[in-house]
């Protein structure tokens, strides 16, 4: 149960093309995150899975059927929306009851999925108020619970941490970490965000105007990415791309060396350069510094360094952590 | 300290210009109402001063009210105005949500086309509906002035809650299909509940133009039995006499109902106001 095979799924809005030939294929269990910048078409992406929007063409198969004629609500699918989407007149409870109610389920059994879910996810006693009596993060618990009380093959999430605050933000993603474990279910998230890609996935679909970049588990995007797009955009602060002529690199365009791949030494290195400007995190140390030969680096050093702006350093990369892309932005095999 | 926004000269201003406002806005009903319990002669002898002993009379009502076809009137104005009124609200809102639910061709020109009855008065088209009415038989009924009512009221409703309605949250409605709620229980359930103070202000605006209309109840029922309560205060109206006990008074009481009904929407759209304001 619980598997999502996508078939060249493409959709247009007028003239406007959103998704251009999307193929994917989940298997059952996977927590696979879409990620990718604004209007990427990742929300999109998952509204066609959910049946909220129709494909233009393509097909969606959940759990080894196509559905693409079943409404949303038949689709075995749960959705938790990143507004929340809580029916305002109804309790905690009867949001939650909704959807078996509809279904025809019997009072008991509803009753008996409602208080499981609320005791997993600790709402017992929110259970009578209304959504506008709740936190924002309470409110988030009940959409999330609305959907584990559908018991659904496949959840869907859209951008669910977006509107909380960060503390929140970690609290309920470690909620949403627990959830997939205690459940076992097939999960499919949507996000904007790396970290939180990069924190929950097994698998990671990295999607850019509408195709798909790279496909791949968390460390593979971070080890081995496919392209530039994929190399910028994982990873945090973003890879440094330097123009291979440069370098002395003849045999590629641009050189791409994570910012915590570089060291630095105020003696001797590769790279001479200035310090622009100095982030002390604690944990870590950000630098920003102009190179005579390598141009704007972003260097990340680990723990706590005394370096300031308009100090003189030399960075050094390590020479096996860099990656060379070709004039398409494709990765060249090292 | 001086705090901008309780500043004791500002706050007297404004209520100055309320008070001054609502002194204007009801002077003319108060007169309406103390004069018709006034005696002929008192009406016009000091027509400002309120009844005391000597100059107070239940004349008018008594009038009015001996004049038994007044409760038909009452009962036609009520019945008219109350049905208009369901019909524009439940087809002005059916018409709003899919105007502002549903991609379709011709989405945009649809909705220009159901507004733009605000810009064009219906009463041109008068001598059209009653042509029309005549042809189908419907001439000194209700059903005409429902009709036409309905008719009149339906673009400034679907103008206003089509706008209301856009911005209503999309995910909710899409969650709502998820749980397998059909599109007319989620218009029911859950848009129309969210839209209630849009629909308070839209049967406030509807409300009262119905309740005063002279012209069509004039015009397409005048007959006896389907005369509304403004047409019927007419009878006391002459073109030589006039009974003004009894038009004040008739006035007096037709104000009753519309206040009722106003008071009940204008509750709904405060607390529907409070209710965002506090999310």
């Amino acid at each position: 149960m619980g598997s999502l095979v996508l078939k060249n799924i493409r959709k247009s809005f007028g003239q406007v093309e959103v998704l251009k030939g999307i193929d994917l294929e989940v298997s059952d269990g996977e927590f696979v995150i879409f990620v990718g910048p604004s209007g990427c078409g990742k929300s999109t992406l998952l509204r066609v899975i959910a049946g909220l929007e129709d494909a233009t063409s393509g097909s969606v198969g959940i759990d080894g059927e196509v559905v693409g004629h079943l409404p949303p609500s038949k689709r075995g699918i749960a959705m938790v929306f990143q507004t929340y989407a809580l029916y305002p007149h109804l309790t905690v409870r009867n949001n939650m009851a909704l959807g078996l109610k509809q279904a025809g389920q019997p009072a008991d059994q509803v009753e008996q999925r409602v208080t499981a879910a609320s005791t997993m996810l600790s709402l017992d006693e929110y259970l009578e108020r209304y959504p506008a009596e709740l936190s924002g993060g309470q409110r988030q618990r009940v959409a999330i619970g609305r959907a584990v009380v559908r018991d659904p093959q496949l959840f869907l999430f859209d951008e669910p941490l977006s509107n909380l605050d960060a503390a929140l933000r970690v609290n309920t993603r470690l909620e949403i970490a627990r959830l997939h474990r205690e459940l076992g279910a097939t999960m499919i998230y949507v996000t904007h965000d790396q970290v939180e890609a990069m924190t929950l996935a097994d698998k990671i679909v990295v999607l850019n105007s509408g195709v798909v970049e790279q496909i791949g588990s968390p460390m593979e995007l971070y080890n081995n990415p496919a392209n530039m797009f994929v190399a910028g955009f994982i990873g945090s602060p973003q890879m440094n791309f330097i123009d291979a002529g440069r370098v002395g690199r003849g045999d590629a365009d641009k050189i791409g060396i994570r910012p915590e791949h570089i060291s630095v030494d105020p003696e001797t290195g590769t790279w001479a350069g200035n310090v622009l400007h100095a982030e002390h995190l604690g944990a870590d140390t950000i630098l920003y510094m102009e190179t005579e030969a390598a141009g704007l680096l972003t260097v990340r050093l680990f723990g706590e360094h005394k370096f300031n702006a308009d100090d003189k350093l030399f960075a050094t990369p390590d020479e096996n952590r860099m990656f060379a892309f070709d004039k398409d932005g494709r990765s060249i095999a090292a | 300290m001086a705090k901008a926004t309780h500043s004791v000269t500002r706050s007297f201003a404004a209520h100055a210009i309320l008070a001054t406002y609502t002194i204007i806005a009801l002077f003319p009903v108060v007169v309406i109402i103390i004069n018709s319990f006034k005696s002929r002669k008192a009406i016009f002898r000091s027509p400002l001063s309120l009844p005391d002993q000597e100059t107070f009379s239940l004349i008018g009502y008594e009038t009015v009210l001996a004049q038994g076809d007044f409760f038909l009137y009452f009962q036609n104005s009520l019945i008219v105005t109350v049905v208009s009124l369901f019909f524009v609200l439940l087809f002005g809102a059916m018409a709003a949500f899919a105007l502002s639910e549903y991609r379709f061709r011709g989405n945009s020109l649809m909705g220009l086309y159901l507004a733009l009855g605000i810009m064009i008065p219906i009463r041109l088209g008068t001598v059209a509906i009653l042509k029309l009415m005549v042809a189908s038989g419907l001439v000194n009924t209700l059903t005409a002035l429902i009709l036409v009512y309905t008719a009149q009221g339906l673009p400034l409703a679907i103008f206003i809650l089509s706008e209301f309605m856009r911005q209503l949250s999309a995910d909710l409605k899409d969650a709502g299909r998820i749980d397998g709620l059909s599109e007319y229980r989620i218009f029911l359930r859950l848009v129309l509940p969210l839209v209630r103070p849009a629909m308070a202000t839209v049967a406030v605006f509807t409300m009262i133009p119905i309740w005063n209309d002279l012209w069509f109840p004039l015009i397409l029922a005048p007959a006896e039995e389907t005369k509304t309560i403004t047409l019927g205060a007419q009878v006391f109206i002459g073109q030589f006499v006039t009974n003004w006990n009894a038009v004040l008074s008739a006035l007096s009481l037709a104000i009753l109902p519309v206040l009722v009904l106003y008071v009940i929407f204008s509750r709904q759209l405060i607390r529907g106001i409070t209710a965002g304001a506090v999310k």
